[in-house]
């Protein structure tokens, strides 16, 4: 049976767009940043932040809450907008993305913003640090679950399986993984650069769950992440296959929009396809 | 070596007058006790180690406390990555492997997962430093308080013997943030006593004197003093200064060393550059510059070797710290 009623697919369909909206508007107003990863994950931030975690937007440090981490700090844009439009803060600090100053740093950092769980940007790190956080549960006899959000090209860094490989070891149920599996890095295709194929066999080989999932479809999402928590004496990894700069039809799918930020023509364009999806969506209930 | 004792008896030092009867215990002992003894006063003390639980002493307290003990073999970047994640859920970790892995392989997981975001991980480094011996230059760390002290936050300590490595053991986990423990393979001379008080970032004085600072740390603390000893004799007063705690470093206490004797020989088990002596310079470069000789590794890799005939090799024995002194002597205005 599908999770989300159909009302409320309308709703985080639209949130997502928000959210997409939220990315484009911050990256502008920084002048630089990372626009395809952002725009590729603004599906599963919606679902995350709307439908999965149980957390409190106004009280972020809440003993309880479930531990959402972001391994590729990089993306982080979309995690600001996600928590912009889910209530931790006004959606007019996104513009301060990247400012002196500002709590939306480059790359999260917890100190300054404490609900971002770790500070990240150096890749490969936030698996070993959520294992390290759904082993401190399980020690503990807490119910929080640790939700780890990776790239595919960070599953290039060693200390990644490193982790892996322990998280197997202790059985970490309440871990899962999410792997935005766009195909793309700095330097082109992951399969180019470094091939990551056979991808779910390398996880199933070190005695995780897998599962795979079309990370722009909400409703797949939430059905595969719904499952992945029943799973008992392992960790899970959803494989979720996403298409770069989804959303916006210039970007998706080209690798060379990892890295940079839209210019305002570029930005404008962006926000009308965008608004338009919008009016679509709304037109549709 | 009486003058020792009437210097500075409020440190309770040990008896070191008779050479052959000065006690030998390595200073990573003194670790394995005071973690074990850490994790019985608080349970949310916790040890992880990456396959060294014996050399490094935390058998002890995997044996005793096995609920409180995390084994993850050999990886050593997820073993501060990891222990950065536990430490986010509350638990105060330590982390031992050899220095040369721990800090020397993770050194970017402790800059980002421990120091920037401010984690309550404490890293015990063996096998620190020329002393390993045998297992040879791959296996002996002489760069790891340099690559340490120049991240912010972090503390950094170096316990001259197994009774304060136990000390500072117990008192880093009693303190709130990022610290790096290295301490040393081989049985090494017990200089304190029970009764010698540690705190941390508090230098110590142990042993009096005008003409000649020495500002050692580590296990060299004890070639310190015997290098006093043998200058006493000749009319050369030294004070030796155990400088345990490399970051925060005593301030005070090295540029009152250092006004009282005008000139200073810094001694550690580690290159000369970036180490304890290079901060000790930088505090006297800025508040009272004075002339400094400094006694360590002088660019150059270990090699295999007994402990002892290495640290005469590598110049940190007493004799070449007597040299040191000297040197620093003349250049005295």
């Amino acid at each position: 049976m599908a999770t989300l009623s159909p009302q409320r697919l309308r709703e985080l369909k639209l949130h997502a767009n928000s959210v997409r909206q939220g990315i484009i508007r911050s990256l502008l107003a920084a002048g630089s940043g990372h626009s395809a990863g952002p725009l590729d994950m603004a599906d599963v931030f919606t679902v995350l932040y709307q439908h999965v975690l149980r957390h409190k937007p106004e009280d972020p440090e809440w003993d309880d809450r479930d531990r959402l981490l972001l391994s590729c700090g990089h993306i982080a844009p979309v995690r600001y907008s996600a928590m912009a439009y889910g209530g931790y803060f006004p959606v007019e600090e996104l513009l301060t993305l990247r400012k002196f100053g500002t709590r939306l740093q480059g790359h999260p950092e917890r100190v300054r913003l404490p609900a971002v769980e770790t500070t990240s940007g150096p890749l490969g790190e936030g698996l070993a640090q959520g294992t390290g956080m759904a082993l401190a549960a399980k020690m503990d006899n807490r119910s929080w679950r640790v939700y780890v959000v990776t790239s595919d090209a960070e599953h290039q860094c060693g200390l990644h399986w490193e982790a892996a490989m322990t998280a197997a070891k202790f059985k970490l149920d309440n871990l899962i993984a999410i792997v935005d599996r766009n195909l793309i890095q700095i330097d082109g295709c992951t399969e180019d650069v470094m091939p990551l194929e056979p991808f779910a066999d390398k996880y199933r080989s070190f005695n995780w769950e897998v599962l795979e999932c079309d990370g722009n479809d909400i409703a797949q999402f939430a059905d595969t992440i719904e499952k992945a928590k029943t799973v008992k004496g392992k960790p899970t990894v959803i494989i979720a296959h996403t298409v770069p700069g989804k959303g916006v039809r210039y970007m998706e799918g080209d690798y060379t929009w990892h890295g940079k930020p839209p210019n305002q023509q570029q930005a404008d364009q962006a926000l009308a396809e965008l608004e338009a999806q919008r009016e679509e969506l709304l037109a549709s209930g | 070596m009486a003058s020792v004792m009437n210097g500075a008896a409020a440190m309770h030092l040990a008896d070191l007058s008779d050479s052959k009867a000065v006690k030998q215990v390595p200073t990573r002992n003194g670790f394995g006790e005071g973690v074990a003894e850490a994790g019985k006063r608080n349970r949310n003390v916790i040890a992880i180690c990456a396959d060294l639980s014996e050399s490094t002493r935390m058998l002890g307290f995997k044996e005793a406390l096995p609920a409180q003990y995390i084994e993850i073999g050999v990886s050593e970047q997820l073993l501060v990555a990891m222990a950065a994640g536990l430490a986010s859920a509350g638990k105060i970790p330590f982390i031992a492997s050899y220095a040369m892995f721990n800090p020397g392989r993770s050194w970017e997981q402790v800059r980002t997962t421990m120091a920037l975001n401010e984690t309550n991980v404490k890293i015990a480094g063996a096998h620190a430093g020329v002393s390993v011996g045998p297992d040879g230059a791959t296996h002996q760390a002489i760069e790891d308080i340099a690559i340490m002290r120049c991240i912010p936050h972090m503390t950094v300590v170096v316990p001259c013997d197994s009774i304060q490595t136990k000390k500072a053991t117990l008192a880093v986990a009693e303190m709130n943030g990022p610290v790096y423990l290295r301490f040393g393979r081989e049985k090494s001379p017990i200089i304190t006593s029970e009764e010698t008080p540690f705190e941390l970032g508090k230098a110590q004085i142990f042993r009096e004197g005008t003409d000649v600072a020495i500002i050692a740390c580590g296990i060299l603390v004890y070639n310190a003093l015997i290098a006093a000893e043998s200058l006493a004799k000749r009319g050369v007063q030294c004070l030796v200064m155990n400088n345990h705690t490399i970051k925060p470093m005593d301030e005070h206490a090295v540029v009152g060393a250092a006004a009282k004797c005008g000139a200073v020989v810094t001694v550690e088990e580690h290159q000369i550059f970036g180490g304890m002596g290079s901060r000790v310079a930088e505090i006297l470069a800025h508040e009272r510059p004075t002339p400094i000789e400094f006694v360590g590794v002088h660019d150059r890799f270990g090699q295999s070797g007994d402990p002892a005939e290495l640290i005469e090799y590598y110049g940190m024995g007493s004799n070449s710290i007597e040299e040191a002194v000297l040197r620093a002597l003349a250049r005295k205005s």
